[in-house]
């Protein structure tokens, strides 16, 4: 099993999970997992024979990069609207618009 | 306490009495609980749609015709939905949030002429053993309320042992119907996974996840099982088996029937006199015909480090979808990641978070095979346990449900201890084995619970066993 979860290790992993946490969450999170860790620990010294389904399975899955933000999109944002301007879709005025600032 | 919901449903059914005077009553019996009691069971009542809907049944003599819960008042957990109603899961984050459309289950419910009065508190989408951490605060139990009623279904089972439904609806990931059973001195039944549709039970771990039943008596539990039982189209995990009448099986002899007595589950720390009531309840069912035999299941100390590695696991993935954006409740931060992070932060309690980043951890680069593909082998080792022993001519394990009887509110505050509460619950849930709780007795003036289990989608023998047992022991009013 792996060694302790540090504060950088639930900072990182809160990053990935969208979560923000404070610094005294942070640190009872340290101690919670840990403590919760030490008793998966016992798992390690089990033997489970081979072959598994799990194992067999694990051969078939790409995990993908563990990184913060969204997943990157196979075309460019730009391919999905007809006009883009500063960022955003560019769309039709509607008629319940009326009364709202013009566009650009 | 309230009429059976087998009388209830008969009484309506032959104009004895309407199903809008029935409705009434559970939903003032609900109004006292939570506003003079301060039981804390209900989240939101139901009263106008209760009211309306028994109307309908009295006014329609035909539909009550083979209605199986005809005007029976019933409670529902609120991690499942109800097109229309809030749908809490006990969180801040879901402030705000109105179903679209209605659970499977609740169709099937209403199908049968159930009357839903309100919905249930929970522990924050189901991750608990106490109801402590609901966003609402905890339920308390009706029969001691300085004790907790269990989790994460608490207010399900706290409404049933209160006498407000006969019937009511939870959800199991690793023992959540059954633990708060046991401590509210109630039934409560897990089906097998694929048993019962999850279409509209929010997910929390999607590989153990069932909904599940709470019922005064196991005919009760029976009926109300048979009503939700079955193949939907709209969970692909829900099997395409027919649903037998369970009820009909809950008074068979038990003669030829062989339970197992699995000797990890009677500890010689296990508190003694529920060792004693379990010891009592097989030497009824061998009065009843049935043989007993020593048996083991080898990894079942194993099953709750399993558990706590694989539920957070799927929890940190079902969750990410409560990020501000498409339910409930948003918060305002820096940019698109920054509102993600407020929102969730902020809508979260400590115990989601705390799954969360577990989950999380376990599933990153480098902890992946050392936890979770780890965890996925020993339970698989763990099913394997049951495979062999029912293989082996075994029709039911017997064990006690729980290691103790309810405790204080307050009492736990290191996470793993209460994790423990689960210890033989979540193996079940591990294999997807069905499995029931029923009351045996009392240990200083509170309900304990046994607990049966049996083979893969063999409810009617459990139902049968569980009859013979309860009608042994004095039937659903002996405790």
């Amino acid at each position: 099993m792996a060694d302790a979860v540090s504060i950088d290790d639930v900072r990182r992993v809160a990053a990935l999970a969208r979560l923000g946490v404070t610094d005294e969450t942070a640190t009872a999170l340290v101690r919670d997992l840990n403590t919760i860790l030490q008793h998966m620990a016992v798992l390690g010294d089990v033997n489970v024979g081979s072959p598994m389904p799990a194992d067999e399975t694990r051969q078939e899955i790409r995990l993908r990069e563990d990184r913060i933000g969204s997943i990157p999109l196979a075309l460019p944002l730009e391919a999905f609207a007809a006009e883009m301007r500063d960022g955003f879709f560019v769309v039709p005025r509607l008629a319940s618009h009326e009364g709202a600032e013009p566009a650009g | 306490m309230t009429s059976s919901a087998a009388d209830l449903s008969s009484q309506i059914r032959s104009g004895e009495q309407s199903a809008r005077d029935i409705a009434k009553a559970a939903l003032a019996r609900a109004a006292v609980a939570d506003e003079r009691d301060r039981l804390n069971i209900f989240l939101a009542r139901t009263d106008r749609f209760a009211i309306e809907r028994a109307a309908r049944v009295d006014a329609d003599p035909e539909s009550r015709e083979n209605a199986l819960l005809c005007g029976v008042p019933y409670a529902l957990k609120d991690n499942i939905a109800v097109s229309g109603l809030q749908l809490t899961c006990g969180s801040r984050i879901l402030h705000g949030y109105q179903s679209p459309y209605s659970a499977t289950v609740v169709e099937r419910m209403n199908t049968a002429g159930a009357i839903l009065i309100g919905k249930t508190n929970l522990d924050e989408f189901a991750m608990g053993s106490s109801t402590e951490n609901s966003a609402f605060g905890p339920t308390r139990n009706p029969l001691a309320p300085h004790l907790v009623p269990g989790g994460s279904s608490g207010g399900s089972a706290a409404a049933v042992a209160a006498g407000i439904v006969p019937i009511a609806l939870g959800s199991e990931t690793g023992g959540s119907v059954r633990q708060p059973a046991a401590f509210c001195g109630v039934v409560g039944v897990k089906p097998t996974y694929g048993r019962v549709s999850r279409s509209g039970l929010v997910a929390f771990g999607s590989s153990l996840d069932q909904v599940g039943v709470f019922a005064t008596n196991v005919a009760d539990a029976a009926t109300t099982l048979r009503v939700i039982a079955g193949r939907d189209d709209r969970d692909a995990t829900s099997v395409d088996l027919p649903v037998p009448d369970y009820a009909a099986s809950a008074s068979d002899s038990l003669d030829g029937v062989v339970i197992g007595r699995p000797r990890e589950y009677f500890p010689p720390d296990l508190d003694p006199r529920i060792a004693d009531l379990c010891d009592r309840a097989l030497e009824h069912l061998r009065a009843r015909g049935a043989t007993v035999r020593d048996v083991s299941l080898p990894h079942t100390a194993l099953a709750v480090p399993v558990y706590y590695i694989l539920a957070p696991a799927e929890a940190s993935s079902n969750l990410a979808r409560f990020d501000g954006v498409r339910y409930g409740m948003r918060l305002t931060g820096a940019g698109l990641e920054g509102m993600y992070e407020a929102t969730r932060s902020n809508g979260f309690g400590p115990e989601v978070t705390r799954r969360i980043v577990l989950g999380t951890y376990v599933l990153s680069a480098g902890y992946y095979d050392a936890y979770y593909r780890k965890a996925m082998n020993v339970r698989t080792l763990i099913a394997r346990d049951f495979t062999k022993v029912f293989a082996s001519g075994v029709n039911a394990l017997f064990t006690p449900t729980t290691p103790t009887t309810a405790f204080p509110i307050g009492a736990k505050t290191d996470p793993y201890e209460m994790y423990l509460s689960d210890i033989f619950t979540c193996t079940a849930n591990l294999a997807g084995i069905p499995a029931l709780s029923l009351p045996i007795g009392r240990a200083g003036g509170l309900p304990v619970g046994g607990q049966l289990m049996c083979a893969h989608f063999d409810e009617a023998r459990m139902f049968a066993i569980a009859g013979g047992l309860e009608f042994a022991l004095g039937g659903a009013a002996h405790t």
